[in-house]
């Protein structure tokens, strides 16, 4: 069992990773990653969904007859993202004010009803839970991956903002420079980004093929 | 015969599912919408002190608040918000919240924050969409630049150096962009003659509806 847990989170945070390998969920992923905080607070979001959802899905799948399986999700993923808004907006109001549309926009990230679809609507509580969260990890650390190298190359600074997710942290982040370059926070910089992320992670994988 | 049972049971199932989204969301709404609402007010009041600069007042400045629908003589052709602010009774300044066109990139929405008298207290950048790393620096978080007005009036520096220094005027700009704080000071000097003319008006008008 807990080689096989080893092994999905292996799966999901790197061989299947819904971000890099997968390409699912690319709008958010490619938008909110300006800095660390935006992607890790994203990143929570969609995992909290992703299990969620997944739970639901598997729940249901004793009774829910295969001809309403996708519009059931779709209704079942809207609500739980309505109900993650209205959360954010009590507790995070800076990080809501700070990803915007983004958190409405987790409804529409495919690899919350491909997991649901795919995987949760044929297998038991617990897997699915599994299945939740490895991928919900795998997506979030690509956002924080992507984050963290944006806002140290685009604004020069590391960790800014971080209050808006921990309110009680006074920490404004280290400006290693003056200005970084532009570009990488801008929307460009985003698909850049992304490009150089699968292409280390093809390179990593192809030199231990090698080794091996 | 068979086609009907399934859709029966296909429409039965979707009610199920609706009604416990419906019921899922209905109880995060009301376990949430005290805190929305308190965040909001917070909002709104913590982005309007700062630009008093400390300045001593009666009550929470967000009550007096006062709408002027264009057309009408201040900057922008959108609705300009008015806040009157009063110490110990007396009219004390007063929080003008305009619209500057000729951005960079869209519409500047700023806040200009005038004692009795005519003098800044202080200005702040509500919301823009200024290019991040250069038009960005007019927010107080990311630059002095914005702080330079403090104590200024439309006789300190005289009406013509209301301009940037490449200008001939009077104020700092920032590197990399003279359009935004082109806008944004034409936005203060318009908003500073405007006071200056209606000033008397604006602190008569009641302190009505607005407040609850």
């Amino acid at each position: 069992m807990s080689a096989n847990v080893a092994q999905r989170l292996k799966s999901g945070l790197w061989q299947d990773n819904p971000g890099l390998v997968q390409l699912l969920g690319l709008p958010p992923l490619l938008a909110v990653t300006t800095s660390f905080v935006n992607g890790l607070g994203l990143g929570l979001a969609t995992l909290t969904v992703l299990v969620l959802s997944n739970v639901m899905a598997s729940a249901t799948r004793g009774w829910l007859a295969a001809d309403v399986r996708v519009p059931a999700y779709v209704l079942i993923i809207a609500s739980l993202v309505t109900c993650i808004e209205l959360i954010f907006k009590a507790w995070f109001p800076a990080l809501d004010n700070s990803l915007g549309i983004f958190i409405p926009l987790i409804v529409a990230n495919g690899a919350i009803i491909a997991r649901a679809e795919t995987f949760a609507s044929h297998n038991n509580l617990a897997d699915s839970i599994i299945d939740g969260v490895v991928m919900g990890l795998g997506f979030a650390m690509a956002l924080m991956a992507l984050g963290f190298f944006r806002e140290l190359f685009g604004q020069a600074q590391i960790l800014g903002d971080l209050d808006s997710l921990f309110r009680h942290i006074q920490f404004d982040g280290i400006q290693i420079a003056d200005q970084g370059f532009l570009l990488l926070v801008l929307p460009p910089g985003a698909f850049i980004t992304l490009a150089l992320a699968i292409a280390a992670k093809k390179a990593l994988d192809r030199r231990k093929k090698r080794r091996a | 015969m068979t086609t009907n049972h399934s859709a029966v049971r296909a429409v039965l199932t979707m009610v199920v599912i609706a009604t416990f989204c419906a019921i899922l969301i209905a109880a995060t709404h009301h376990w949430t919408a005290d805190q929305i609402a308190a965040n909001e007010q917070a909002r709104l009041e913590q982005s309007l002190v700062p630009a008093l600069a400390g300045l001593d007042f009666d009550g929470s400045v967000s009550g007096s608040l006062m709408v002027l629908q264009p057309p009408h003589d201040l900057p922008g052709d959108d609705a300009a918000e008015i806040y009157r602010v009063y110490a110990d009774g007396e009219p004390a300044a007063a929080l003008i919240a305009v619209t500057a066109r000729g951005g960079f990139s869209g519409p500047i929405r700023i806040l200009v924050g005038v004692h009795y008298d005519g003098t800044v207290t202080g200005v702040r950048i509500l919301e823009h969409q200024e290019t991040p790393g250069l038009g960005d620096k007019i927010e107080s978080k990311r630059s002095r630049w914005v702080f330079q007005f403090d104590e200024r009036s439309l006789a300190d520096p005289t009406m013509e150096s209301w301009a940037i220094r490449a200008d001939g005027g009077d104020f700092d700009q920032i590197t990399g962009a003279s359009v935004t704080p082109r806008a944004v000071i034409k936005a203060i000097r318009d908003t500073l003659i405007y006071f200056n003319v209606a000033r008397d008006e604006l602190f008569a008008a009641p302190v009505a509806e607005a407040n609850e």
